[in-house]
């Protein structure tokens, strides 16, 4: 039972640590990488290469002034990023991140907790996610930080939709399990899901950019029209919280793209590489290397997030809603008719 | 065990208590943001219920489609109404007596339909495993298919409606 609980703890403070370490990163990549699409240096001054630069922002983030509106209600302001950032690290638990590895004699599973209803798991902390942002933003007293905030619960209403409707065909394609382990298991010996699911990707990708709020779907925090959208009135670690969790659902976002579609952990050829290793079943090391696989693909998710961002203007508002009620929407009900049709063909479903 | 109550019934009573309290909360706060945000949390607490009885898919689906879903509309249009000042109209006694009684008879029929609830035997699905999404399924889509797409229908009808009422003008 003690190791148990040891094993847990751990686990679960290296996937606290994971999230924090990637988001800290991603900012310095995001800098870096626009840098590289603009023909800048980017942040260079702060260690080698800029490494340093996430803790001298974090730095000055705790350092700066905090400023809380008198006329607003102050429970519900601090509120807000704190739900925000709470439901950005918890939606890391349920992600495979390698296969069971032997420790010491133990078979211990690289994952804080496989829920047989994994992916609705997701979809309920994504969803009350959102609250974080309509209470900061409606708590501010602010017109603009209440438009943003409208902007974003609509937006996210209307997305959660269409990417509802894409997993539900992936279910399907995956044999009817909903725990995202078994998901990625079940890609092991045969084809990633993005073979089956081309379509299905493609929604689920936009879907999760207009979910992160990412430019091009960035319109909460449109400075153009809104000064700083939902965050205007928040300063120091605050507006810190909300910055940093944004890149927190990134990393996460990425990192159930990659589950759900290019098979997590495991990559082409893999069981002939461990065979010519001679690794057996439950190794250290395939864990590793598993793990090693699974970031690289979470970290070329990031990048095209990133480079989407440096790339595409902004949507505008009534585009937004077209795009996700009358393109994505309708797509992903073809794409579940599909779905059904091919698999009832594989031999997947039977009536 | 802890002073004579398992962990299960300790957490029924813990849940229970704060339901209980966020839903009187809900009554009784003045300033409907609040209202709306204490609704929310009464609907985790009921989840937590769900929980209890092994039914984790009802209980990830309440929060996905109420707390997740209505209860952002409901505070989505809260919001823009702008209702942070006390400006609500003052009811006269009149209604408020009519709203008592209609009140205090829901009561009866609910106190009522809980007294015959014990004589009520367990579900034919004995099982503690009902809850679970496999088996919630298959009962949903072989036995009860019938109540399951009327209550499609049902739904769908109310959609089509509130589009109407909805449009501004009808072509």
């Amino acid at each position: 039972m003690l190791t148990f609980i040891i094993y847990k703890l751990i686990i679960c403070v290296a996937v606290f640590g994971l999230s924090l370490a990637v988001a800290a990163y991603s900012t310095l990549w995001e800098r870096k990488l626009s840098a590289l699409l603009q023909d800048r240096v980017g942040p260079d001054r702060a260690g080698p290469f800029g490494l340093l630069q996430p803790l001298a922002d974090g730095g000055k983030m705790f350092f700066k002034e905090e400023i809380i509106p008198n006329v607003s209600n102050k429970f519900l302001f601090i509120l807000g990023p704190s739900l925000v950032m709470l439901t950005a690290l918890m939606t890391g638990a349920v992600i495979p991140w390698a296969k069971d590895a032997y420790v010491g004699g133990t078979l211990y599973s690289m994952q804080i907790t496989d829920i047989n209803i994994g992916i609705l798991y997701l979809f309920g902390v994504v969803s009350v996610g959102v609250y974080g942002i309509m209470i900061g933003g409606w708590a501010s007293n602010n017109k603009y930080a209440l438009l943003g905030s409208m902007r974003a619960s609509s937006q996210m209403i209307s997305y959660e939709i269409a990417m509802g409707i894409a997993v539900i065909a992936l279910i399907i394609t995956s044999g009817g399990t909903l725990s995202l382990r078994e998901i990625v298991e079940q890609q092991d010996a045969g084809l990633a899901n993005i073979v089956w699911q081309p379509l299905g990707f493609i929604i689920f990708f936009v879907c999760a950019l207009a979910e992160t709020n990412r430019a091009p779907f960035d319109l909460p925090e449109c400075e153009a029209e809104l000064v700083g959208g939902y965050h205007t009135e928040y300063s120091s670690m605050k507006l810190g919280l909300f910055l940093f969790a944004e890149y927190i659902n990134m990393f996460i976002s990425s990192a159930v793209m990659a589950a759900f579609y290019f098979g997590g952990y495991n990559f082409p050829f893999a069981q002939e590489l461990y065979d010519a290793m001679g690794l057996a079943d439950g190794s250290k090391w395939i864990a590793i290397i598993g793990f090693a696989a699974y970031f690289t693909k979470i970290f070329l998710f990031i990048s095209v997030f990133m480079w989407i961002r440096w790339t595409l203007p902004r949507f505008r508002y009534d585009q937004l809603m077209n795009l996700g009620w009358r393109i994505l929407l309708p797509l992903s009900l073809l794409n579940l008719g599909i779905t059904v049709v091919v698999e009832y063909f594989r031999g997947h479903i039977t009536f | 065990m802890l002073l004579g109550y398992t962990i299960t019934q300790w957490l029924f009573g813990i849940l229970s208590f704060l339901s209980i309290m966020f839903g009187l909360m809900v009554v009784f706060s003045r300033n409907p943001v609040n209202s709306v945000l204490y609704l929310v949390l009464t609907f985790f607490c009921i989840a937590g219920h769900y929980l209890l009885l092994n039914a984790q898919f009802l209980a990830v689906v309440h929060i996905v489609v109420y707390a997740g879903a209505i209860m952002v509309l409901f505070l989505f249009v809260i919001m823009l109404m702008d209702l942070n000042h006390d400006n609500e109209p003052q009811k006269t006694w009149l209604t408020k007596i009519i709203a008592g009684i209609a009140g205090g008879m829901l009561l009866c029929v609910l106190v009522g339909s809980l007294k015959g609830s014990e004589q009520l035997g367990i579900s034919q699905y004995g099982s503690s495993q009902i809850g679970m999404v496999k088996n919630l399924g298959k009962v949903l889509f072989s036995e009860f298919l019938f109540p399951f797409e009327i209550a499609s229908i049902l739904l769908l009808a109310a959609l089509v409606g509130s589009i109407m009422i909805g449009k501004k003008e009808i072509k």
